[in-house]
């Protein structure tokens, strides 16, 4: 067949491949959507319906009784109030770990941007370092040392184990977000009659945003779906999310109540979820970011 | 008169590496002095050391009668103006002129009054409310020059202003800055590397070399009264001529000896006594005269190897024992490569140079 004569915009082609692609990405996603499929199905079914073991059947009549039960009335161990505490102990806990840990991240990137003394390259691995160990290493001297300011066991504790957990890696992403501001743009505002902290807050900051957003987003996932820290230094009072629901998942009196369990799980996974949701323009646009030229 | 800059033995080093060595200068109330070298000879540094910038190792600034060698930025009097405009990129226009202002707690009506008086100077009323990222270049350079000229300091200093613009543009804003000049009568220190920036704007130009100034003088004696072969082969395009030989005497007047060449010196205005022994002789391409034999002035006789028509002027290369050498004529041209030619040099507007790269 003769190749048609060039001319114009080049007319799209559907090949067997683009079709094949398609069709391979079609099946991964149902494949790895299946679970929360499962999950909120099996939530609102009844715990009759739920013994048939048909795990892929829609509900024959939605029941949302499991959701009540699993917010404000689901047991561990011999409570029964619901992962609600749990709930408000996460917010508690989340919300001033991350808006301290960005802070102070911001703080410290910011002003190791402009400070670049010999073997700064050396600190900066330590302080990527830093972000890398296992916390598994750090939790007995850190048990200790809480202990010892007598913060063991309160808010306070978890809220500053969490902070400074997080600075390393929000340091690291600050400074070197900060580093690629032109220098003459302090120069300028130096000259302007602006110190540290006005070039900071006017001029930094505002310009850091989608930073800021794509970081939180970061240790506000992290800290929410932390288990371990929040066990061991959280305190009874004040176990956050997923301690709770590992302890209604795992109790062992009586009947597994699948239907609870699936919606105290949906409730705790739902609050990152909602977040990546919500900002997710601002965390593609943060994570582009380097275009700071203006 | 009192300066409005005076540089005091100045010394800047930083890691072992000096980088201006005691240089003294003094700049006259609203002249405006344009500091003109190749990358890395510490022009871009002497303006931050001005500025407040830049730490110093030795040496004394002062700005209009006070010795600010200590002094922030802010508290030295000047306004400053960035190659890459260095603009706040989250404030709009009107916040990024009243940056300055606001830091210093002025009133708010004051402020009103200047941003407006600026903005109007300069065309940029209409951008007020805009970032600067909705601005084209040339429009955020003068927003950059504004929020120097907002704060109605005495001196003004320029790192590079135009060199991240285009061509066109950087013709445009430079008329612009030299109006602004004439217009407000401030002091201006501007650097730059362009040397028809610095010809045109400049009252007096300081040509630095390795932290060293080489020549500091009006544009018309740094163009045509270099001080030293550095200056004269940097400044002009295209650039100086130079020949190799020596000055001898010859029944009492001197005479400049080449490769046969033999030019008659008694011309030339020396600084000092006529010195004798090798030389270098300088001479710009528009000290040539196309037909020498007709002028009587001596002949410097070669082939035509390129020519480079310009529009209004065109510049002849020629080769004249073993180099090139060019030659610039008005309006159009009728020589091809391969014609021979015999232009004369007229020596009184040449320069000389002796062994020591100084000029006699």
């Amino acid at each position: 067949m003769a190749r048609p004569h060039p001319n114009g915009p080049k007319p799209a082609q559907i090949t067997a491949g683009r079709i094949g692609l398609y069709a391979f990405l079609f099946v991964a996603a149902l494949f790895f959507l299946l679970p929360l499929y499962t999950m909120i199905v099996t939530s609102l079914k009844t715990m009759d319906e739920i013994r048939l073991g048909h795990i892929f059947a829609l509900p024959e009549a939605p029941d949302f009784s499991a959701w009540v039960t699993a917010w404000s009335g689901a047991c561990m161990g011999t409570v029964c109030v619901g992962i609600r505490i749990g709930f408000w102990n996460s917010v508690a806990i989340t919300v001033p770990s991350v808006a301290l840990s960005v802070f102070i991240g911001a703080v410290n990137g910011y002003a190791l941007s402009l400070w670049r003394p010999r073997g700064a390259s050396v600190l900066f691995g330590l302080l990527m370092a830093g972000g890398l160990i296992p916390y598994q290493i750090f939790l007995y001297p850190m048990v200790r040392a809480m202990a010892n300011i007598s913060l063991y066991n309160s808010l306070a504790g978890i809220i500053l184990v969490h902070v400074i957990f997080g600075l390393p890696l929000v340091t690291l992403l600050f400074r070197n977000y900060f580093v690629s501001v032109p220098e003459e743009l302090c120069k300028a505002a130096r000259v302007d009659g602006a110190g540290f902290w006005r070039i900071f807050f006017e001029i930094m900051l505002p310009m850091a945003v989608p930073m800021i957003v794509v970081v939180s987003m970061l240790q506000f996932t992290g800290i929410w779906n932390d288990f371990l820290l929040g066990l061991v230094f959280a305190g009874r009072d004040n176990l956050p999310m997923t301690v709770q629901l590992n302890n209604i998942v795992n109790t062992t009196m009586g009947e597994r109540t699948y239907n609870v369990n699936m919606a105290a799980t949906i409730l705790t996974a739902i609050v990152p979820l909602a977040v990546y949701f919500l900002s997710g323009r601002w965390f593609v646009r943060g994570i582009t970011a380097g275009a700071v030229k203006g | 008169m009192q300066s409005a800059v005076s540089i005091k033995d100045l010394k800047i080093a930083y890691g072992g590496h000096t980088v201006i060595e005691k240089m003294s200068i003094d700049i006259a109330p609203q002249e405006f002095l344009v500091l003109l070298g190749p990358s890395g000879c510490g022009k871009s540094t002497l303006l931050n050391a001005i500025a407040g910038l830049q730490d110093i190792t030795a040496g004394e600034i002062w700005i209009s009668g006070k010795n600010v060698t200590w002094e922030e930025p802010k508290d030295r009097g000047i306004g400053m103006v960035f190659q890459s405009y260095a603009l706040y990129p989250r404030m709009s226009v009107r916040k990024n002129l009243s940056f300055g202002l606001r830091v210093a707690g002025l009133p708010k009506a004051e402020i009103e009054t200047r941003v407006a008086r600026t903005a109007a100077l300069l065309h940029l009323d209409k951008l007020l409310d805009r970032r600067p990222a909705e601005l084209s270049g040339g429009q955020r350079q003068r927003v950059a020059i504004g929020r120097a000229l907002v704060r109605e300091v005495d001196v003004f200093l320029f790192d590079e202003p135009l060199s991240n613009l285009d061509a066109k543009l950087r013709n445009e804003l430079r008329v612009e800055i030299k109006k602004l000049h004439h217009g407000l009568g401030n002091t201006m220190i501007y650097v730059t590397h362009d040397q028809v920036e610095a010809l045109t704007l400049a009252d007096r130009i300081a040509i630095m070399r390795d932290g060293v100034i080489q020549q500091l003088g009006s544009p018309a004696e740094i163009y045509h009264r270099p001080a030293n072969l550095f200056v004269a082969g940097f400044i002009g395009a295209p650039a100086m001529n130079f020949v190799e030989g020596r000055i001898e005497r010859a029944s009492g007047s001197p005479v400049f000896v080449s490769n046969g060449l033999a030019v008659d010196l008694s011309g030339h205005s020396f600084r000092a006594l006529t010195p004798e022994g090798p030389a270098t002789l300088g001479f710009r391409p528009e000290h040539l005269v196309l037909d020498g034999v007709a002028s009587g002035l001596p002949v410097i006789a070669g082939r035509v190897s390129v020519v480079e028509p310009m529009g209004a002027d065109a510049v002849v290369w020629f080769d004249w024992a073993g180099q090139s050498l060019s030659l610039r004529i008005m309006g159009d041209v009728t020589l091809q490569p391969g014609d021979d030619m015999a232009p004369g040099l007229d020596i009184a507007k040449a320069s000389l140079f002796g062994s020591d790269g100084s000029r006699l």
